[in-house]
């Protein structure tokens, strides 16, 4: 991996991109823009000095894929009441666990006595119910389509076990229907997308024809090394400068064109689609959601527990669905690093490391006091 | 949090279940290969392998011929740069 990290190689990848993308700018007559949709690359643009290394005329939209930043109130709200309940469970990732909900955030809640416990799997919280059979474990299960098969493959195990005290609270999205309703909704302009890695080692790049074919914005599949996501931003400014609209792999030791089909097959024997799904900042996003299939309906945990159906209190300022749909830059809200900090967030993009907030905080400076974060 | 981390498999510990342990960064972890098993595939074959691990399973195989032909188009624009 360490080639991927090579100084000479990011060097001359830089030195490659910077006139084109200066080119293209004078063609177009405005900075190019280019959403990545990843929070991972979002972080990686940041981490490795990207937004300071490349010219002016390259301009970073930064898109909706942080599942975490997106997670609604309701559902927070949800897991903490189950959590409230006598001999009972509740498990995540460590990810959700600082995300404010509509009076407590997980972790509040786990402080104030609730049994929630941080998992690095969801195989793992398959073991502790086995390990505790006198009660139910709840796992609540979110993340876009690369940690779908192992919510998937959980649960198939779970009933091949016959383990009757583990269930999932269900709130995976998926990435293509979001692409899809971001640009049906024609108030982002952008040039071309940097697509995510690792969902697409699941979802193949086939999945993303539509981008190109329907919506005609090209778009390059990138890893997350340095040298990675620079070769698929040079790629796509080639793209741009032939004019050509195209699904491109630039991260082809990982991903292929048809995705993993074990994992597809996984995912398909254990959820159904086309579900309308809320996202905190952007609304009822179109077919995102996903539902666990009848045959399991013994492991959905919303069928067990019936989660209260009241709407959380959105309590975030509005000014993170600007953020989230790229209409302003995080630094351009006035709550940023006064009164929204990743100590105290007061929206979720502010929550997790791969939000847009947490990144400008993290890694670019305050122009007067030189600190941050 | 889509993010996975790339580990090379060392040992196959129980082949039923298909968990490995494999190692990333000096760390050493178990994780599933239910997701890249194929079948009548051998994985004990698969020790060795690099592949990328995302909250517990091996989600992908690194092609290594892959990875070394991107290397070999990157050196090429590397001596292009070097050129200009």
């Amino acid at each position: 991996m360490r080639e991927f990290r090579d100084a000479a190689r990011v060097q001359a990848l830089i030195q490659k991109i910077a006139p084109l993308a200066d080119e293209l700018a004078a063609a177009f007559g405005r900075p190019i823009q280019i959403m990545e949709v990843c929070g991972g690359h979002t972080h990686a643009i940041f981490r490795y000095g990207f937004a300071q290394l490349l010219p002016h005329s390259i301009e970073f939209i930064h898109g909706p894929g942080c599942p975490v930043c997106v997670l609604p109130v309701k559902v927070i709200d949800e897991a903490i009441a189950i959590s409230a309940k006598a001999d009972t469970i509740l498990t995540t990732f460590g990810d959700p666990m600082r995300v404010p909900g509509t009076s407590q955030s997980l972790l509040q809640a786990k402080a104030h006595g609730a049994d929630i416990r941080v998992v690095y799997s969801p195989l793992d919280a398959l073991t502790i119910a086995t390990k505790n059979p006198h009660k139910q474990v709840v796992f609540l299960a979110i993340g876009f389509d690369t940690t779908m098969p192992s919510t998937a493959l959980t649960l198939t195990t779970a009933k091949a076990q016959g383990i009757n005290n583990f269930s999932v609270l269900c709130h995976h999205i998926r990435l293509m229907p979001t692409l899809e309703a971001l640009l049906a909704g024609g108030d982002i302009q952008l040039d071309g997308f940097i697509g995510p890695g690792h969902v697409s080692m699941v979802i193949g790049t086939d999945a993303y024809q539509p981008v190109a074919k329907v919506h005609h914005k090209p778009l390059v599949v990138a890893g997350f090394e340095p040298v990675d996501f620079l070769l698929a931003l040079y790629q796509l400014l080639i793209q741009l400068k032939e004019g050509r609209c195209e699904t491109e792999n630039a991260y082809a030791r990982v991903v292929n064109h048809r995705g993993n089909l074990t994992a597809l097959a996984a995912m398909d024997s254990v959820f159904d689609y086309g579900e309308d799904c809320q996202w905190r900042g952007l609304g009822w996003v179109e077919n995102s959601g996903v539902r666990i299939k009848p045959d399991f309906s013994a492991f959905d945990a919303s069928k067990h527990f019936s989660p209260s159906a009241e709407p959380g209190i959105q309590q975030e300022p509005c000014y993170c669905q600007q953020v989230l749909k790229g209409q302003r830059k995080p630094n351009q809200c006035p709550l940023f690093a006064k009164h929204c900090k990743p100590e105290h967030p007061l929206g979720a993009l502010m929550v997790s490391s791969e939000g847009a907030c947490a990144a400008y905080y993290q890694y670019l400076p305050d122009k007067e006091t030189g600190i941050h974060g | 949090m889509c993010l996975g981390v790339p580990a090379q498999i060392v040992e196959i510990v129980d082949p039923e279940q298909a968990l490995a342990i494999g190692q990333s960064g000096g760390i050493q972890r178990q994780f599933s290969l239910a997701l890249i098993q194929s079948q009548g595939l051998d994985l004990k074959s698969l020790i060795g392998t690099w592949v990328i691990v995302h909250v517990g399973f091996a989600m992908a195989v690194i092609d290594e011929a892959q990875a070394l032909d991107d290397l070999a188009l990157l050196a090429s624009m590397q001596e292009e740069a070097d050129d200009a």
